[in-house]
């Protein structure tokens, strides 16, 4: 060493470091995302595949496009956005016009990431701001969904897919009625449980089905065993917070079950709330989003409470069949103030201290 | 072992922490040696939170082997001894791990001294009062071995108003890679039980518990073998978790109380001192003898010999690492252990009271540790959930990075911290947390002190 200490290392302490870097966590979010990407193409075919990939490429190169832009070095090999894209896709009808769910994903990265300064930077979740853009543009395409297991799924395009940029996709009512699926009209379990079908009012659907993902949807939303194993594997690699789904959908359960229990006749059994819709989907990777949820131990119980209680009411009370998207949202922009009010109580000090920053 | 022990339960322990890897295999098994005397030793005057030593000894003097070369400046201050015998080359201006060079006592080794302690006369603990005591630690130049260097005598002395009823005896050692505590735990327990005596007397304690981690199955044994029948010494099995052995995590554990913040462990009746420590004055206290020589664990991947040695204070960092022999790609040396350790900038460095380990690193070692890509904070909580003392680390990293190191104070506790590193250590995102704070402390100590 005598001829070599002009090259001795100078660190700070700790001089070991644990924890997967940034990059691998949200690799293997990709991972966890990935199972439910395989299933929504094997359920939906062609078109949720093409979804999934337009989506991706959208949000992808939004960031790539704004980080050239800004001058900064490029941001897309983080993954990231790559999540967005997935999760978008999954939350969209899978026949939804392609060119719409590219503007899903320029909105989302754009308005909701690059703009408040990338990564760790986003109030709320970049996906669910997308979907909500198109929500409010596109009302019609975003309420249009198409039956699972057409048998020609795998070589044709659901029509509206490939409606042309800037063009209203021409109305498939003609379409589903020509696949040869029993008893299928297109409508979620939701639409048929708020809106009922023909005379009959409130239809349930069995929840084995829905457990299982035998229903129509969203393209990634249908199947609630498929998304708990994936979150589960998250959860226990510890790149996600267990705390968060598990709250969320405690707060659902219990808010669904109270008025369950008031009037079984109106309203929908607890069960069937956690497992229809984007619930899962939403309380196991959106509303676990790091970024945009809260820090403190007891700050994403009440997060997650929060939003399981505003996604009942919303569908039980708004004018969607849906409120899962809106709930979490809300539950974004609530999340430093819920941290700020549930700050930890420090060792060795009485009283929490709440800060007003 | 029965089913409770086996799931960890009734092991004390304090909420948060991290698990980093023990890397103590090697060193842990292997018996204490002495190292050789270097031909030269250098002794800085200030080893110990304090007023330094003022110097007793002039250049060219020659002094004996336990000889008193400094005395204490002040109560906040303990004396210096000479840790061999020799004569004085020079007092001056050296180089310190620490970083500035301060004033230091150089010493020549005179070779083929057979390097006897001389000093000292037998004196009986069971007979000195408290007051005649803590006198008596005081003049060993005992402080802090575990790594604070906090003046031992002066712990001892508890302020009128406080009354401590337990001694906690620290013989965690959560560090990865040391093993002195484990060692000197399994070899010196009876000087130990003198000294936990020792600490009992003069902090008037009635019982004392000595805290091991559960990684240190046979050091317990030893202990609780050892331990006199009348219980008032116990021995506390705690869990394997960084920072266990940090004082305010030990009394949680142990005793389930909080110190409140900006206080001392008197406060709640409790005086905490490491096990080399106690050990140490349990050897040198019956013989009226100072403190010259301590153990250190040094180990790592660079180095060819890794283990316990005996090593006498001043020895230069290059003696020890040309002695033990070390890789060629061994290029960082760290002082301390691994979480809160500091690196070395200078082989010139002598080991000193406070130091108890040297960890070599190599290249390969390193390359697992690469300083990694930061990026900016994506609020994980892991920080949150891994902080000992309940700080929002993730918080305070931002208002540091924003340099608002009033807020951080005032309303987010950061002098609560202690810079155990458990937030750094998990931050996937790799910003220097527990640099940031360290940087935030001492930017609102020379604002407070400017305004004074």
């Amino acid at each position: 060493m005598t001829d070599k200490q002009a090259i001795v290392q100078l660190r700070v302490a700790p001089h070991l470091r644990h924890a997967p870097s940034v990059d691998q966590i949200m690799r293997n979010v990709v991972y966890a995302l990935l199972p439910i990407c395989a299933f929504a193409i094997y359920q939906f075919g062609l078109s949720a595949l093409a979804l999934i990939l337009v989506t991706t490429l959208a949000c992808t190169s939004t960031e790539q496009l704004f980080c050239k832009l800004s001058g900064k070095p490029t941001t897309v090999n983080d993954f990231s956005a790559v999540i967005t894209g997935l999760l978008l896709a999954l939350t969209l009808p899978p026949g939804f016009p392609l060119w719409m769910a590219a503007v899903a994903g320029f909105i989302g990265i754009a308005l909701t990431k690059v703009m408040f300064g990338g990564i760790g930077f986003n109030v709320f979740n970049p996906a669910l701001v997308g979907r909500a853009f198109v929500q409010a543009a596109f009302p019609v395409a975003i309420t249009t969904w198409t039956p699972a297991f057409a048998p020609d799924r795998f070589s044709e395009f659901i029509p509206s897919s490939l409606t042309l940029p800037f063009m209203v996709p021409e109305p498939i009512t003609d379409w589903i009625k020509g696949i040869p699926v029993d008893g299928f009209s297109g409508a979620t379990p939701l639409a048929l449980q708020k809106f009922g079908e023909g005379n009959q009012d409130h239809v349930t659907t069995d929840n084995l089905d829905l457990f299982l993902g035998m229903t129509s949807g969203s393209a990634g939303e249908t199947s609630a065993l498929l998304i708990l194993l994936c979150g589960a594997y998250l959860a226990l690699r510890q790149m996600m917070d267990w705390r968060i789904p598990t709250a969320m959908l405690s707060g659902a359960f219990i808010t669904a079950g109270c008025f369950y229990l008031f009037d079984p006749q109106a309203y929908p059994a607890p069960l069937f709330t956690l497992l229809s819709g984007g619930m899962m989907l939403g309380a196991v990777f959106m509303a676990s989003d790091m970024i945009a949820s809260p820090t403190t131990p007891a700050g994403v119980w009440v997060y997650g409470l929060l939003i399981g209680f505003l996604a009942v009411i919303i569908r039980l009370f708004g004018g969607l069949p849906e409120g899962v998207m809106y709930a979490i949202l809300f539950g974004n922009a609530a999340s430093p103030l819920i941290g700020a009010a549930t700050q930890p109580r420090v060792y060795g000090t009485r009283r929490k201290k709440v800060p007003n920053r | 072992m029965d089913l409770m022990q086996l799931l960890g339960i009734g092991k004390a322990t304090f909420s948060h922490g991290v698990h980093p890897p023990e890397y103590k295999k090697g060193t842990g098994s292997s018996k204490i040696r002495r190292l050789s005397f270097s031909p030269e030793m250098i002794l800085p005057l200030a080893q110990h939170f304090g007023a330094p030593s003022l110097p007793v000894v002039h250049e060219g003097q020659e002094v004996v082997r336990g000889e008193v070369l400094a005395e204490a400046d002040g109560f906040m201050s303990v004396p210096l001894h000479s840790p061999a015998t020799g004569v004085i080359r020079k007092i001056g201006l050296m180089p310190t791990a620490r970083g500035p060079k301060t004033e230091s006592i150089v010493l020549k080794l005179h070779a083929g001294v057979s390097q006897e302690v001389l000093y000292g006369a037998p004196q009986n603990i069971a007979d000195m009062t408290p007051e005649a005591l803590i006198d008596a630690v005081r003049n060993t130049g005992m402080v802090g071995l575990g790594g604070a260097s906090f003046p031992t005598h002066a712990k001892m002395r508890i302020p009128e108003d406080q009354r401590v009823d337990t001694v906690l005896v620290n013989g965690c050692e959560c560090e990865p890679y040391l093993t002195t505590d484990h060692r000197v735990m399994m070899e010196y327990s009876m000087d130990l039980l003198t000294g936990i005596e020792v600490a009992m007397k003069a902090t008037g304690a009635a019982r004392a518990i000595i805290g091991i981690e559960d990684n240190k199955p046979d050091a317990i044994e030893a202990l609780l073998k050892a331990c006199p029948a009348d219980g008032n010494v116990t021995v506390g099995v705690m869990k394997t978790k960084y920072p266990q052995g940090a004082e305010k995590m030990m009394i949680k554990a142990l005793l389930n109380r909080e110190v409140p913040s900006g206080d001392y462990p008197a406060a709640v009746g409790v005086s905490v001192y490491n096990v080399a420590t106690l050990t140490q004055l349990g050897a040198l206290l019956p013989q009226c003898q100072g403190l010259i020589e301590r153990v250190v664990t040094i180990t790592g991947p660079g180095i060819k010999k890794p283990g316990n040695y005996l090593v006498a204070l001043g020895t230069p960092l290059r003696f020890v690492l040309e002695n033990l022999g070390f890789h060629g790609d061994a290029d960082h040396l760290i002082m301390g252990g691994p979480m809160m350790g500091a690196s070395v900038a200078s082989l010139d460095v002598p080991i000193t009271k406070g130091i108890s380990g040297i960890l070599v690193l190599t290249d390969e070692a390193k390359s697992k540790q690469t300083p990694r890509k930061v990026w900016p904070c994506i609020r994980c909580a892991y920080c949150v959930r891994a902080c000992p003392v309940h700080l929002n680390p993730s918080e305070l990293g931002m208002l540091a990075a924003k340099r608002q190191y009033q807020t951080m104070e005032e309303k987010f506790n950061l002098n609560d911290c202690f810079e155990c590193g458990c937030c750094t250590y998990v931050c996937p995102s790799a910003i220097p947390l527990v640099q940031y704070f360290r940087i935030a402390k001492a930017i609102n100590r020379e604002n407070r002190e400017r305004v004074a």
